[in-house]
């Protein structure tokens, strides 16, 4: 895992530390919707504040490629990739 | 196991809904007596969530325009307005609405649903961006979905939070199209237009307004929020419907753009759809002159609704931000939220059940849409009802003994609600 896939993971974990108990186990693998129990709204709105952390745009076709932490992970790698290197 | 099967979670959900007692999403009202009462179960039913704000579903002159009509010129027109043709009674729609709204076009569609999704899928395509208010109703979602524009939500009405993202696309090719409702539909709130119509002005982008809830309701003349926060000149495409202060059926876009008509052969949702009915459209033509002939009815509406929403405030439930015609009293609880709607409705008054995820921050609620034909005793009444199920309910606390004499006695007078002891009963279970 290369420093800035940890860290953007890393970052989404403490966000979702905001909205989920941290009884509840996150990890790359974790189903966001099904494994924390947040609805389409919720996960929406969460989006909100990854786009403020990463200072990025994450569209709603993006958001509906998110099943996985791995794969919300990508997405924002990616758009933080294209940020810095248009 | 059949095709369905994927709906189970919602279907338990649903389920669960119904087992605490009336369907809240398959209503049936057996009879209309008015605006504002139906009859429900054998009942005589207060009508308290059919956003019928001016109260004009019964309005003679409105009966009587549909009624001329529909015996001129019959029931349907049969098909879209592409294939089978216009009717007189379209142009006049259009045209008149053109006018009333001080813009040079006009474009009918057969619902308001269909309007956002007509509007918001052919405005802006591939490679333009919509930025949508985060509250937004699902018609934008489902029109900004049909569509091939990348899709942003901002923070609900908040224009800095509008004015970051749009910075963070600022090198982005393609056009912006923000999209704000007057009234948002489930708490009440008008959105803050005269400062993200000077985002949409700094930013150089276009701007829709949807005034399905606040046409008829906010402006010297009746024509929403864009009018009541002079900003009207700011506004690119206002979008609403016919269904709701106008008591028909049916939506509309009115816009200055130049070429506008194009959308007439490029717009799907207007294009494969059958067209309204021209009796709908003559019902629709006269409540637009009665809404501008008649202001008191606005200041009658606003002041029902100031009414219903202190009430409920003042006994200490969570309501709204605003008193606008829709207010709702906020529960955390679904369930509860379910239970207490069905004994609002035991007790002979019909609102709006609304749950999460359709709802902001997952609220429950139960929301009411006031009109102008609501009398200050119905008001009473359902303020009334709110109070003796709340504390029956724990949702308000429970009067000190010399409250409870006195609450006693007013249900001697005659605005009392004849069913309050059938609740009490449901509620001592």
């Amino acid at each position: 895992m290369n420093d800035r896939l940890s860290n953007t993971q890393e970052q989404i974990i403490e966000g979702l530390r905001q909205i989920v108990p941290v009884s509840v186990p996150v990890h790359a693998d974790t189903n966001i919707m099904r494994d924390l129990h947040l609805d389409s709204l919720a996960v929406m709105d969460f989006m909100l504040t990854l786009e403020d952390k990463f200072d990025i745009v994450i569209s709603l076709d993006r958001i509906a490629e998110v099943e996985t932490l791995a794969d919300l992970v990508r997405v924002v790698d990616q758009l933080r990739g294209r940020k810095t290197n248009p | 196991m059949n095709i369905l099967s994927k709906f189970a979670p919602l279907r338990q959900t649903y389920d669960q809904l119904r087992s605490v007692g009336h369907n809240p999403f398959q209503m049936v009202f057996d009879k209309m007596f008015s605006p504002t009462e139906g009859e429900y179960q054998g009942r005589r039913t207060i009508l308290l969530g059919t956003n019928n704000y001016l109260g004009l579903t019964f309005d003679s002159e409105c009966v009587d325009a549909a009624v001329d009509v529909l015996r001129q010129q019959g029931t349907g027109t049969t098909g879209s307005r592409i294939a089978n043709g216009s009717y007189a009674a379209h142009r006049q729609l259009e045209a008149d609405l053109a006018t009333y709204f001080g813009r040079k076009h006009s474009m009918v569609f057969s619902t308001g649903y269909q309007a956002n999704l007509g509007m918001l899928s052919t405005l802006v395509g591939k490679g333009d961006y919509l930025l949508l208010d985060s509250d937004s109703h699902a018609s934008i979602y489902d029109g900004a979905r049909l569509g091939h524009a990348e899709v942003v939500r901002f923070r609900h009405n908040d224009p800095d939070d509008l004015a970051k993202r749009l910075k963070r696309l600022a090198n982005e090719p393609g056009d912006k199209l923000v999209v704000v409702e007057g009234i948002y539909s489930m708490l009440g709130d008008t959105a803050p237009l005269k400062e993200i119509a000077a985002v949409k002005r700094e930013m150089g982008v276009y701007l829709m307004v949807d005034e399905a809830h606040s046409l008829g309701v906010l402006g010297d003349n009746g024509r929403g929020l864009a009018e009541a926060a002079g900003v009207e000149a700011d506004v690119d495409f206002v979008v609403g419907t016919f269904s709701k202060s106008l008591g028909s059926v049916g939506g509309f876009c009115v816009s200055d753009i130049e070429g506008f008509d194009v959308l007439r052969v490029g717009c799907r949702p207007y294009m494969f759809t059958a067209s309204l009915p021209p009796s709908v459209m003559a019902s629709t033509v006269q409540a637009l002159r009665r809404l501008q002939q008649a202001p008191e009815l606005r200041t009658r509406l606003m002041a029902n609704a100031s009414r219903l929403y202190n009430g409920l405030k003042d006994l200490g439930f969570k309501v709204g931000p605003e008193a606008n015609p829709i207010i709702s009293v906020l529960l955390t609880d679904p369930i509860l939220a379910v239970t207490f709607w069905n004994r609002l409705l035991e007790g002979g008054v019909y609102l709006n059940l609304a749950l999460p995820p359709a709802t902001p921050h997952g609220v429950a609620l139960l929301r009411s849409s006031v009109s102008a034909a609501h009398s200050f005793e119905q008001i009473d009444r359902v303020v009334q009802l709110f109070e003796t199920i709340g504390r029956q309910m724990g949702v308000l606390p429970a009067l000190p003994p010399m409250r409870r004499n006195k609450t006693a006695n007013m249900a001697a007078f005659p605005t009392a609600i004849p069913e309050l002891d059938r609740v009490a009963a449901v509620g001592a279970r």
